[in-house]
Formats: structure tokens, sequence, C-alpha cells
């Protein structure tokens, strides 16, 4: 049986986009060099006009950065505190308007945008606020005090998430930031800095510079700055860790990944296929610990390929703002065009490719979810991260062997277990080298739960109370 | 009476468990010995030990390699390492069962999962020219790491190297190389098999950001040449892996 859904799109009018926007240093929205634009992914239309970031506009952000560091760190935690909470509270009062634009500007589905994204970012800003006045009890050192200035870049994938993940640590440890969102998804970062104005936070705490890859050099190279994060892809990563050798500059570096996801022939395969489902194709794949490799025992590969056909099927692509929708908008014409030319490498390399039959809207950028089989380890779509959705599916006989082929690859960010067998979990868990491993799920995310990578995944733990350690001077 | 003729003590490289000469036939004089000099190859061979060693390393139980770490403090004090050298053997070899339970977390996380996070060892670390050998060692092994140290103190190191082939430390877990930072150091800092670099013994600030950048091809976690304590040392070179399960019935 098949349901027909009417459309059920959110209303827009939630959100009033200005046409132009200036960067946001010290407190206020000031005039940047030059001007971009940036795009509706799902339509093409452009949304806004956003200034692009100078060397000497970085100058002025990390200055006001500076200048406000002096009193901010010095004011007590527990007043740092108040002012997280408050931020917190003010994301949370404009929940809806958050997602709407983070969906407008990113093209994600509105359900993930106001169920995961924006609930994710209040409390990330809620359980931060709280560590500001108990840093002495987090485990570094009875005298932990902040780095200074950190200079922050940020992916498009989750760009109010990462947002969050960089500032709400990094204020409750008493530095003071510059943050520069990526180019294609800057919207919602300067809505937030008009949370802050709305937070009374003292200017020049949160900095927001907007612009593309030069923005983003000039900031974490600045040598006023003390801490560099960054979320990104792996190739830029390296680059960081080059630029910052030789200083005294702290880094912690989120990179890519190539998840493997692991299922066993005892495993719930109705649950498994689920969760192969949303390891893949939750945000249009564009996720750095996506389940992108699927590892099955031989004995269920069948049934399991049945299945996921089936599952994936059902999947709606289109309209991000349409509450029924799945799939959005993949986030670029750049980003559209790497899922494609892998893929047809992947076709090349002779891997069998399938996509169910789906209608796709006729402007945006959009791609069907896909699935490879007979794809082997040897395969660049099963090396290299496509950040789409697509998945490639291996097979596997022996724990051993599943072990060997999930840790074959450069990355170690995340990976994934099915099966009913306690012991199994726990003994393959061990024997992964990834930062997280969901068993029996996949995907999940907590501001207490700390996130990061093994190996070419980069370094450092985001969340938890272990990522507080990033933003703390802990040589004392 | 004739005075007796001392049996002199050739200065080899301490890799895999064995005692090999540089297979580059080189030596150097130190102390009026000479020393191995260690090769490019050399140091290959080191990280082919050192990795071959991981999996059984990281696999021992923490009481295990507490217990192997405290017979290096006993071997150490019957050999006549210096007082404060076993002492730090002794406190290191106390924290191998102990770190998890003080850097790991159970984390509440907002729904029905079991959440806990666990340091792991970081893998093959590149000790290149510590300052302290015993403090440096001994920091990046208790937690299941394994290394290739790199130090032109050569008679210091083949003294050190015995005492731990005497431990009942599996081979390869220490590799030791006797030579120059500058020669051997940028072979393990451009090495794609080595995870880590501990640059913070170092006292040339040029190397110490040369090899940096040349670790940052393959992203190595790196120590930097600043003051470190030695839980700061530990945790340098450890993960954190976070597992989640779902609780149901």
């Amino acid at each position: 049986m098949k349901f027909e859904y009417a459309p059920a799109p959110e209303s827009t009018a939630i959100v009033s986009i200005k046409p132009s926007y200036g960067l946001f240093i010290g407190g206020e929205f000031v005039e940047g060099a030059s001007a971009f634009k940036t795009i509706n992914p799902a339509s093409e239309e452009v949304l806004a006009e956003v200034s692009e970031a100078s060397k000497e506009d970085v100058d002025r952000a990390v200055e006001a950065a500076r200048a406000a560091f002096a009193k901010w760190s010095k004011l007590p935690g527990s007043e740092r505190a108040k002012y997280l909470f408050r931020i917190a509270r003010i994301i949370q009062e404009r929940s809806r308007e958050l997602a709407v634009l983070e969906s407008l500007d990113n093209g994600k589905p509105i359900k993930e945008s106001r169920d995961v994204d924006v609930p994710l970012v209040a409390a990330h800003f809620f359980y931060y606020a709280g560590w500001a006045d108990k840093l002495e009890y987090a485990g570094f050192g009875p005298n932990p005090r902040p780095l200074g200035v950190a200079a922050q870049v940020i992916p498009w994938n989750f760009p109010l998430l990462m947002l969050a993940w960089k500032i709400a640590p990094a204020l409750a440890c008493g530095n003071t930031v510059v943050l520069k969102p990526a180019e294609t998804t800057p919207l919602t970062a300067l809505l937030f800095a008009e949370i802050c104005q709305q937070a009374d936070l003292p200017a020049g705490v949160v900095n927001i510079v907007t612009g593309a890859g030069a923005t983003g050099a000039a900031l974490v190279e600045h040598p006023g700055v003390n801490k560099v994060a960054f979320t990104g892809s792996t190739e830029v990563g390296r680059r960081i860790a080059r630029a910052v050798a030789g200083t005294k500059k702290k880094v912690t570096l989120e990179l890519g990944g190539k998840a493997a996801n692991l299922i066993f022939d005892d495993a719930p395969l109705d649950q498994a296929v689920e969760g192969v489902v949303n390891g893949i194709f939750f945000n249009q794949g564009h996720v750095c610990c996506a389940g992108s490799r699927l590892l099955v025992q031989e004995s269920v590969y069948d049934a399991v390929l049945e299945k996921l056909k089936r599952r994936m099927a059902t999947l709606r692509v289109g309209d991000p703002l349409d509450k029924n929708t799945d799939i959005g908008a993949i986030n670029s014409a750049e980003q559209l065009q790497r899922i494609r030319t892998l893929s047809d490498i992947g076709e090349e390399e002779g891997a069998q490719r399938w996509s169910p039959p789906c209608e796709l809207p006729e402007h945006g950028f959009w791609f069907a979810p896909t699935i490879f089989t007979g794809v082997t380890q040897a395969h660049r779509i099963a090396r290299e991260e496509i950040f789409g959705p697509v998945l490639s599916v291996l097979t596997f006989r022996t724990p051993a062997e599943a072990v060997e082929k999930a840790n074959n690859t450069p990355y170690g960010l995340s990976a994934g277990i099915w099966t009913e067998k306690g012991s199994r979990i726990l003994s393959i868990a061990d024997k992964l080298r990834a930062g997280v491993v969901w068993a029996n799920t996949f995907n999940k995310f907590d501001p207490t739960s700390p996130f990061g990578g093994y190996k070419e995944s980069g370094y450092g733990r985001e969340g938890g109370r272990h990522g507080l350690e990033a933003y703390l001077d802990v040589s004392h | 009476m004739t005075s007796r003729i001392e049996v002199r003590k050739t200065l080899k490289l301490y890799i895999g468990g064995a005692f090999p000469r540089s297979e580059s036939g080189r030596t150097f004089e130190v102390d009026g010995h000479n020393a191995a000099l260690a090769s490019r190859k050399d140091a290959r061979d080191a990280v082919l030990a050192a990795r071959a060693a991981f999996g059984k390393w990281t696999g021992a139980t923490a009481y295990n390699r507490g217990q192997i770490l405290y017979r290096a403090a006993e071997m150490g004090e019957s050999r006549g390492v210096g007082a404060s050298d076993v002492d730090r053997l002794v406190w290191y070899a106390g924290w191998a069962d102990k770190i998890a339970q003080v850097i790991g977390n159970a984390n509440p996380v907002a729904g029905p999962y079991f959440n806990l996070s666990s340091p792991e060892p970081t893998g093959v670390v590149g000790v290149i020219g510590p300052s302290d050998l015993v403090e440096a060692i001994a920091s990046v092994i208790v937690t299941g790491n394994t290394c290739v140290v790199v130090t032109p103190r050569a008679v210091e190191a083949v003294f050190l190297a015995e005492v731990f082939a005497t431990s009942d430390l599996p081979g390869g877990v220490v590799n030791i190389l006797t030579g120059y930072p500058k020669e051997v150091g940028p072979w393990l800092a451009s090495h794609d098999d080595v995870n880590a670099l501990d640059l913070s013994g170092l006292d040339d600030a040029e190397l110490a950001k040369s090899l940096e950048e040349a670790a940052s091809d393959t992203l190595k976690r790196v120590l930097r040449p600043l003051p470190v304590t030695g839980m700061q040392r530990m945790t340098a070179f450890l993960e954190t892996k976070t597992v989640w399960h779902p609780k149901g019935v």
C-alpha cells in the first residue's frame, strides 16, 4: 500500500531575513570589506548578502575579543553562567525561528532542524552554563584558567549546532571567541549574534566574522589567538595543524570520517536497517560520523539488502520545509558535484549502484538516496568521505574480519555495532579504533557525551566534562 | 699483582626486545664508548616492532601492565638505577589500573541510553630527545601505548633498556634508538604508522617546530616542548572512546 502525502510546509513567516548582514564585532554589526551571497540550496534563490571579512576585519575582531577577555575572564563563574543560561533560554524561545532559518540556509529537513539541531543547541548552552562556576571540580587541576581568545571555524552541515559546540564551552571557561561560520550557511550564526545582543552579553565576548577559506586562514593564523578549534575536512585540518606548529596555540580538530556500521547475523534486522538508514541518510549524509560503510555478515546479507531497499523506497526527498520530508537539499552545487563525481567513480570501479524511484525537484541541489553493492575495500567509495546520501555495502564472515575491515581506514571518528549478544558488543567496541561507538543505535548526540576522533579524524573532544579541557589552561 | 682488566659493554640499539647493532654499521662516541648510531632503517624497524607489540600490550589487563612496570622498578633498584627514577616507575605502575577511573566518565545523557567514556591508548608514540628517559617511557607505556625513543644519551639508555628487557615487558613495547634526534626524528614524524610525538624534552625549538609540521600530514598528536605534569603526559597519548547502548526490556 502506498500513502500519498499532502504538502505540509512549515511557514517561513516567523523569520525575517535582512537583505544584507555585516560582521558582528565588539557587540555591533559592522560593514566588512566586501560581500557575498548566501542562497537557499533547495531553490537556488538568494537569501541575503553577507559581509566577507578581510584580514583587517579579522584583526578588528581579534582585538575586540582580546579587549573583552580582560573583564570576561575575571567575571565570577556564577555570573558567566547566568549569561549562558540566558542564551540557552532565548534559543528555546526563538527555536522555531532558528529551525526555519537553518533549513532555509542549509537545506536540511525542518523535522531535523526543529527536533534535533535546535534542541541540542539549547541543551549544549544549558549544560556548559552549569560548568562555568564549577571548573575546579572538573578534574583539570585546582586552578584551571581560560586560554584567552579562541579562533573557531565551523562547517556547513550543522551550522548552529557546531556554533554551540564551540562557543558554549569556550565562554563557560572564561575565554572570548571569534567564530567563522561556513560561507554557505552564515545566517543562523548571525541570528545568534542578535541573540547575544538580546542577552546583553558584554561586547566583544562573541564575535562572528563571515567569509570563506581566506577569512578562516587569517583567523587561525592570527598571532593574537590562543586557541584554535576547527570542525571540517581532514585536508583543511592538516593545513591548520601545520600552521600552528611551533606556536603555543592549543588546537582541537574534528575532521572527516568513514564510519563502519557492522550488522551481525543475530541482530534485530528491522531495527538495524532503521539505524543504517538513519546513519547514512540523516542530514543528507552531510555528517562527519555518518555510517557510510555498511558491513553485513554474509549469512544475513540478502535479508538486510531487501529490507534496506524497501525502507529506502519510502524515504521522501524534497522541500526541506515540508514536515514530512526525510531527505532535504544537498548544501551546495560544489558538494553535489563531489557526490556525483565519487558516485560515478564507484560505478567505474565496478560497484553496483541502486537508488529507489525518486522524483527530484527541478531547482536546487538534490541527490537521491543511493547504495553501492559489490564494493571492495580498495574502492574509492569505501575509502574516501563522500559526505552525501551514499552508502557502500561490504560483507564479512567472522567477527575478526569485521573488526579488521572496520578499522581499515585512516579515519577513526565513529562506528556502529548491531547484535543481540552483549559480550560481543563489548568485545567489538573495545577493538574498534573510533571515538564514538554506537551499539544497537546510531547518530545519537548529547551535550554530556564527548565526541571526537582517533587517527586522522582529528584530536580533542567536544561535549561533556572532557570538552572543557580544550578551553582551559591546565599547566598550573 | 696485576689489576683486573674490565669487560666493556657494547652499546647497541633496543628493538623488538633484541639488542641489534645499527643496520647502517655506524657508531658514535658517547662517554668513551662506541654506541650504535641509529639510522632511518633502524627507525622503520623500530616502528614495525612497536606496531606489532601494540595489540598485545593494549589488550593486556591494566593490572598486568602495572605489575610489569613495578617489576621494572624492582629491576632498576637491583641494577642501581637512581632512586628517583625507581620511585617514578613505582608511581606510574600504580596508575595503570586507576587512570580510567580518574579520567573516564559515565555520561548522564538525556535519554534511555547507557553511555560510557573510557581512555584508550593512542598507539605508537615517537619519543624524540626526552629530557628524562624514565619519566617519558613510563608515562607513555603505562596506559597501553608502545614507543620508539630517540636519544643521544646512549649509556643511560642502554642501561634502561636492560631493565625493561628483564621485566617481562613484551618485546617491542619499548624500542630505544641511540642517535641524533635531528637525524632520526624526521623519519618518525613523517611515518604513517606513528600516531603521536613526544617532543616535550626537546631543547631545539626549530627542530621541534619542523617535526610538528611534518606530523601534521598524518595528524599525529604532538606534545610540545613545554612544561608538563605526569598526568598531562599520560593524557596527551590517550584517546577517549564513548560507547552508547539503548536501555530497554
